[in-house]
């Protein structure tokens, strides 16, 4: 992910397979680190490297289970045995709207994402999830119309899709998810006061004679100025 | 000594340093500090550029390197016909970006947004700490910007920096009305946190998901107004018109390296910051992309770059394990009263000073014998996050902190209990292409938003205002493309100042082999030996 400071002390090589095919890579490292250590060049599949964007979903089996597993490339280490392959798109149904033009979200999920009351309660999403979210949860949530809750429940969702992958209803909880969080803070948040006083403030001209002072100032009487006025407030 | 006897002197310490608070430091002392420690001041990490329309101010050699490189298009001859004509072409799809077309398109203008990864793929969406806005009654956009002028040692343009803390409450109200779910308080205010250099609290949060959550609602928003994207179709010239103002730009399509020729009455560039270029080494906070692409662009066809010899290290960013090392660790947690320990066990710096000033008290430790060695041949010291929990009750760093817990969870580390090793890690390029009140650079019809541009932040930015700075901007940059689209004819594209660059770098006996824009860093191993079983 960056480069080393120093050489770095040898390292054992575990052998792994990326997309079939078998390779020797040093232990510890990412498997986005292995692709670049085997030779892959990446633009698709790699972003933040950071677990954040969810750029660059994979797909992995390990010796100790049957399980099929699913991560994120750049979290996710490489192991003796182990065999990956990245999953960097999924195509997904994606509804078209204007968030601040629904008249009743709650009701317009049914005919944007009519297939969010399909849910079977497999769980295969929250297994999936990289980022550890009760995805079926919010699915349902959703459906009975608890946009808040949803909120609640998905604000770590960073859209890498894998539930995508995995849903046998055929759904893109993800976007359910969006657009619930959305249609919450447009139309269910109230606004906040203090925030709209502010702008009036702001707009009415309040600070526009302080501001006329400020730009006469030569800059050691800025200097001065911003040093007095940055002390911290009394409380 | 070992990281876990390290980690025992840090827990062992943990009670007397809660009564703690070093003392802010004198601004002399401040200045040695710097001065000695800070990676911008050593002179061997810099050199000054020969050619261009900053010939002879001092940067980086690795951005000098871009900055002076030869073109993709070099040696070819590229037919200019046009195969897009747009009103505006956003090259850059992160928060700026995204900020851009929402705007322009709002505005009546034929939009294209092209970028190098997936729209959303940038800075924007790794941001942990929070966005800046005076909105409390204790605070003011007055307060907002002696904070950010200090902050920026007095450097920044007053007239862009008035314009962002004015600017503030209404792009926040603008964020909100696209669906950001910003932190509330009991009253339903927004929640207010303090960051490095701020006087009050004043950045708002959403959890430690601020930029993603931006990210992914801006994105949304494109998508559902139907503006064009164009992803992995990185610009790798701009194009010129006759009178020398910009025309469109060359992009390049990934998927089969082919060059795409798009005709533009105005082209706003937001391609972010720089941080995968590893300057001095350093390892970074940013993402893939960053690899200073809008710099190198805009400095061929003569825009002026302002304050390119300044980079933000970000004090804390994690060096252990390996895999993390350069990764984030929020200011926020700082603000929270999470502490600064060398091995010794002891505090050496007010942890709320300034980054700038905090990454050279570490990088001092380090380099007196007072930082932690890990396994992967680095140097830390300790970041004693514990103490968010002892000061504010169990469980504040599961609720505000979810993001942290859970990255180093991953590795079996429980910040919940432990203490994290951090170093300096290269986050925010300070400078940039330098802009007017409407994000318009030296270059007609050429205009910047977000971290490619220059300016604002003066020579260090303070915690939550990049976040403000692409929404502020991005915005302006988009209205002022769509107004200034409707008064501009087409300009014929061509190559002139490409060739005029070129020209000039022959006069100077140049003769660079390293191409610019660099798009992507690399990573990949390239000495000899199978790694196939």
């Amino acid at each position: 992910m960056t480069p080393m400071v120093t050489e770095k002390p040898a390292t054992p090589l575990v052998s792994v397979e990326i997309m079939g095919k078998p390779h020797r890579v040093p232990q510890g490292i990412t498997v986005l680190q292995a692709m670049w250590y085997s030779g892959h060049e990446l633009v698709r599949g790699v972003g933040c490297l950071g677990g954040t964007c969810g750029a660059c979903g994979i797909v992995y089996r390990t010796t100790d289970t049957f399980e099929l597993k699913n991560g994120l490339g750049c979290q996710t280490l490489v192991e003796e045995g182990m065999s990956f392959s990245m999953v960097p798109h999924f195509a997904a149904a994606r509804a078209h709207y204007k968030i601040t033009e629904l008249a009743d979200p709650k009701e317009a999920l049914f005919e944007l994402y009519p297939e969010a009351a399909r849910c079977v309660n497999c769980n295969a999403c929250n297994r999936v999830c990289p980022q550890g979210i009760d995805v079926r949860s919010s699915v349902w949530c959703a459906v009975f119309g608890n946009f808040d809750q949803v909120a609640e429940l998905t604000m770590s969702c960073n859209n890498c899709g894998l539930c995508v992958v995995r849903c046998p209803a055929d759904m893109a909880p993800n976007l359910i998810a969006l657009y619930a969080r959305r249609a919450y803070g447009v139309h269910e948040m109230p606004p906040p006061e203090r925030l709209n006083h502010r702008i009036q403030e702001i707009s009415g001209g309040m600070w526009e004679a302080e501001w006329q002072k400020i730009q006469s100032m030569d800059d050691t009487a800025l200097t001065r100025y911003c040093l007095d006025y940055s002390k911290p407030a009394a409380k | 000594m070992s990281i876990n006897e390290s980690k025992t002197v840090v827990e062992t310490s943990r009670e007397r340093r809660l009564k703690q608070t070093p003392a802010a430091l004198a601004d002399d002392v401040k200045k040695t500090l710097l001065s000695n420690h800070h990676p911008d001041y050593r002179q061997d990490a810099y050199q000054t550029l020969r050619v261009g329309p900053n010939a002879g101010d001092r940067t980086v050699k690795e951005l000098a390197a871009l900055l002076e490189a030869k073109s993709h298009l070099a040696g070819g001859s590229l037919p200019l016909t046009p195969q897009e004509k747009v009103d505006v072409l956003i090259i850059g799809g992160g928060g700026a970006g995204a900020a851009a077309a929402l705007e322009a398109q709002a505005a009546g203008a034929n939009v294209l947004l092209a970028t190098k990864l997936r729209l959303g793929d940038s800075n924007t969406v790794m941001a942990e700490g929070g966005i800046q806005a005076a909105v409390n009654p204790d605070d003011s956009p007055l307060r907002h910007f002696a904070d950010t002028l200090k902050g920026g040692h007095f450097k920044n343009d007053k007239k862009l920096l008035r314009i962002l803390v004015e600017e503030g409450p209404s792009a926040v109200h603008w964020l909100m009305r696209l669906g950001v779910l910003f932190d509330r308080d009991e009253t339903g205010n927004l929640k207010m946190r303090s960051g490095g250099g701020t006087s009050v609290p004043r950045v708002l949060t959403c959890r430690d998901y601020t930029g993603l959550e931006l990210m992914r609602v801006l994105k949304d928003a494109v998508i559902n107004e139907k503006i064009r994207v164009m992803e992995f179709a990185p610009a790798v010239e701009l194009l010129s018109g006759t009178d020398g103002g910009c025309a469109g730009a060359v992009l390049k399509d990934l998927d089969n390296d082919r060059f795409i020729v798009v005709q533009a009455k105005v082209v706003i560039i937001s391609t972010g910051g720089s941080g995968r270029l590893h300057i001095q080494r350093f390892p970074t906070s940013n993402h893939f992309g960053a690899t200073g692409d809008g710099l190198a662009l805009a400095y061929r066809l003569g825009a002026k770059l302002l304050y390119i010899d300044t980079f933000q290290y970000h004090p804390t960013g994690s060096v252990f394990p390996e895999p993390m090392a350069g990764l984030l660790v929020t200011e926020a947690l700082r603000s929270a009263g999470a502490q600064l320990v060398n091995a010794k066990g002891e505090r050496f710096v007010n942890e709320m000073e300034t980054r700038d000033v905090v990454a050279a008290a570490v990088i001092q430790e380090c380099q007196e014998g007072r930082g932690v060695p890990t396994p992967g041949g680095r140097m830390g010291v300790w970041l004693d996050i514990p103490v968010v929990e002892q000061l504010h009750g169990e469980g504040t760093i599961e609720k505000r902190f979810p993001n942290m817990l859970r990255l180093f969870s991953r590795y079996g580390i429980d910040i919940k209990k432990e203490p994290v090793l951090i170093y300096p890690t290269l986050h925010y390029q300070n400078g940039g292409i330098k802009i007017d009140e409407q994000g318009r650079s030296t270059i007609d019809r050429l205009l910047v938003a977000g971290e490619a541009s220059g300016g604002l932040h003066g020579r260090n930015r303070l915690m939550g205002n990049s976040l403000l700075d692409i929404i502020v901007f991005g915005r302006r940059a988009g209205q002022a493309a769509a107004s200034l689209a409707k008064t501009t004819g087409w300009a014929a594209p061509t190559l002139n100042h490409l060739q005029a660059f070129e020209a000039a770098q022959a006069k100077a006996n140049m003769h660079p082999d390293v191409t610019s824009p660099l798009l992507f860093p690399d990573y990949v191993r390239r000495t000899q030996g199978a790694t196939t079983a």
